[in-house]
């Protein structure tokens, strides 16, 4: 087994797994029509704001300060989280953090759970492992309720179930939901009775588990952003309350909040303001749960910060809105990248995260991932805390290539040997333009592997009967 | 005599489209510009970067500082050689901060260093242009590729809907990921037929030949051809299509 379970076992590598997505037409449409209307309404969050591209750079120099003093910070919170009545737990990976959730859970006396939507909880599986505990835990965010009930895997950070349309919704829910067999597929409807499922759930609850977007060291405040109400249900009515975090969502003090805090809805769902931003501080009497733990994981989180290139992605607060402009996501949808984490941020944070497996099918996978991008830089222009995305997708590609003998490794060597030295350039070149004799006007139709990837869809043009160096020698030399 | 400019041809221009460095030469001379091309360039080592082979392009990036020594600038009809050069060469080498200053992509040194938005070009046709990735967001090339285009003679400048969309080439990504590479291109070449457009144009080759590959196979009848090419055309020496 593998040590970090951050990917869904078993999961094809990147190229393989978006074949079969680009052949979903549906999935297709769905994609296309979701993230061109979230980029577009993004855009003109952002723009409303003078002061947009500050506001980017105290961003990232707040996590940069959090990361290389993560140590003390993690303390500090640890200090305040228990001196505020709070009870911190320190997991180390995936295992561990279930493990403390399951016992918790347990010692409650409870056999169902409600959920604020988490990655943190998401990443390390554990609705499997409380299911197999004996525990049944249900999501509350709409979406993951969706994916939930179609048994079905989250393909996007925000909306889980953004691959599904409104029809397929209502299939999921006559299928999965009782007295429901009349249900349209307008939204209202829709909506309507995933409350009247979830409000039955909430009162009955008696423990929550929620992850965190933020967690403020020198108050031992955590902090819950969303956009439904249905998690602050999570946060105030049960007794107890399990928040499980990635040690790398710190923030110093309340005073950089309010940078993240208009940073995040204007990135994610393209609001001024996000509708319900939920604040705690270990437990207060008469109000809200009796009992808080916080579990901090770390769960590979460590060794990506030891990654002086790598660590930026530990900057993320997974608003998605690199997943909405890029153009791979947007025609291969989350699932293709085999974890939580898709898109570009999926690319680089899965295989730091789940470095040093012993599965060789997620090795794999973990080497394809960082490839999955053209670097069209969409995805750095729009990050809120200005995630070099493209430079650590590059970096992570030495990674994989690194010390491998190849077919690749081989043609690139001989590829650098040649431009070396000029000689052996125009050598090349010659030799090239045999393309000429099997090119028809002027274009090369079909060419054998690997020259036929790009065949298959593309014409290539032949070489030129004389290069420009070639010409230049003879006309100016 | 006028500015000493360096042509930075790109390797897979010289070998597939010398037309393209040609019209460079053309250009530039026109505008008073005394044209060099140094014998010694060969690949910037963009796709040994890109695709993970740092040491390998840390040599190509040595070698290409010193083959472009001591020229004013060096011009490239790439924004994405043209992005190598300058915003990825200094991490790789600290013997390259110096070409990585005075390089720039043909249309920036156009406007910004000769001050030129009408270089006197005559394209009797309907053009639409895609701005490539990297002379978009490595580079920030902006409007300038535009702005030349609408001081063009004749040329009927069509809007490219979702014109800041990657093409889907990607370099190696167009093999490795060849599938979804092919996805991004059929969006590309819908945009683009929808311009009626009889030319799409660029700032970089390698698109284009991605862009100019696929509407090819589809026999659509378009055709690609770079940014250079159409600025180079006038009216007494217009452009003429080879095959």
């Amino acid at each position: 087994m593998g040590r970090n379970p951050v990917t869904w076992l078993g999961s094809p590598t990147f190229p393989n797994a978006a074949r079969d997505a680009l052949s979903d037409v549906q999935l297709r449409g769905n994609l296309a029509h979701a993230t061109t209307t979230i980029r577009t309404k993004r855009a003109a969050a952002v723009a409303e704001l003078p002061d947009w591209q500050r506001l980017r750079e105290s961003g990232q120099a707040i996590k940069d300060e959090v990361l290389s003093n993560l140590d003390s910070y993690l303390e500090r919170l640890e200090a305040a989280v228990t001196a505020r009545g709070g009870i911190v737990h320190w997991a180390r990976d995936a295992a561990e953090a279930n493990e403390i959730v399951l016992r918790l859970v347990k010692e409650a006396g409870a056999s169902e759970v409600v959920k604020v939507k988490s990655m943190a909880t998401a990443e390390i599986g554990l609705n499997e492992a409380l299911e197999e505990g004996g525990v049944s835990a249900i999501e509350t965010d709409l979406a993951e309720l969706i994916v939930q009930l179609g048994d079905d895997r989250p393909s996007h950070i925000l909306v889980p179930a953004i691959h599904r349309n409104r029809s397929e919704i209502r299939d999921i829910f006559r299928s999965r939901m009782s007295g429901v067999e009349d249900l349209s597929d307008t939204p209202a409807e829709l909506a309507e009775a995933a409350r009247a499922h979830l409000r039955r759930k909430f009162l009955s609850a008696k423990v929550a588990i929620s992850g965190a977007n933020f967690a403020v060291a020198d108050t031992g405040s955590v902090v819950v952003v969303e956009s439904e109400g249905n998690g602050r249900m999570c946060l105030t009515l049960p007794e107890t309350l399990i928040t499980v975090m990635g040690i790398e969502k710190l923030v110093p003090t309340w005073s950089d909040l309010e940078v993240f805090l208009q940073l995040l809805p204007r990135s994610s769902t393209a609001e001024r303001m996000n509708p319900y931003t939920s604040v705690w501080t270990g437990v207060t009497p008469g109000d809200g749960p009796r009992k808080f733990h916080l579990v901090l994981l770390d769960n590979g989180r460590t060794q990506t910060l030891a990654d002086r290139v790598g660590r930026q992605a530990l900057r993320c607060i997974r608003c998605s809105a690199c997943l909405n402009v890029c153009p791979v996501y947007e025609r291969t949808g989350g699932q293709a990248y085999g974890s939580v984490y898709p898109g570009p941020i999926g690319a680089i944070l899965t295989p730091q995260l789940g470095a040093g497996t012993d599965d060789p099918q997620t090795a794999a996978l973990l080497k394809s991932l960082p490839f999955a991008s053209s670097l069209c830089g969409a995805c750095y222009e729009v990050c809120p805390v200005r995630i070099d995305i493209p430079s650590v997708l590059v970096h992570l590609r030495g990674k994989a290539v690194e010390g491998t003998h190849t077919p690749e490794s081989v043609a690139m060597a001989a590829a650098s040997w040649v431009m070396q030295s000029p000689a052996r350039f125009r050598l090349a070149q010659r030799a090239a333009s045999v393309l000429r004799l099997i090119s028809r006007r002027g274009k090369v139709k079909r060419l054998p592997w690997p020259g036929s990837k790009w065949t298959d869809s593309r014409d290539l043009p032949a070489p030129a009967a004389e290069t420009f160096s070639a010409w230049w020698r003879r006309t100016r030399g | 005599m006028g500015t000493r400019v360096a042509l930075f041809a790109t390797c897979l221009t010289d070998t597939f489209f010398p037309d393209t460095a040609r019209a460079v030469v053309r250009l530039l001379e026109r505008l008073g510009c005394d044209v060099d091309f140094p014998a010694a360039q060969t690949c910037c080592g963009q796709m040994h970067y890109n695709t993970g082979y740092r040491a390998h392009a840390v040599k190509l990036a040595k070698r290409h500082a010193k083959a472009f020594d001591g020229y004013d600038a060096v011009v490239a009809p790439s924004g994405s050689c043209a992005g190598m050069v300058r915003e990825v060469y200094p991490d790789l080498h600290r013997r390259t901060e110096s070409v990585a200053r005075r390089t720039y992509e043909l249309s920036e040194f156009l406007v910004d260093v000769l001050g030129v938005t009408d270089v006197g070009a005559y394209f009797p046709h309907r053009v639409t242009y895609h701005p490539t990735c990297h002379s978009l967001r490595m580079l920030g090339v902006g409007e300038k590729p535009l702005e030349l285009l609408r001081h063009v003679r004749g040329l009927d400048l069509v809007e490219l809907s979702g014109a800041d969309s990657c093409c889907g080439f990607g370099g190696t990504f167009a093999l490795k990921n060849a599938e979804t590479s092919t996805a991004m291109l059929a969006d590309k070449m819908t945009h683009v037929l929808e311009t009626r457009a009889q030319v799409v144009t660029a700032g970089d080759n390698s698109c284009l030949m991605h862009i100019g590959g696929g509407l090819s196979r589809l026999k659509t009848g378009v055709r690609s051809l770079h940014l250079a090419e159409i600025l180079a055309s006038t009216e007494e020496e217009p452009w003429a299509a080879t095959p």
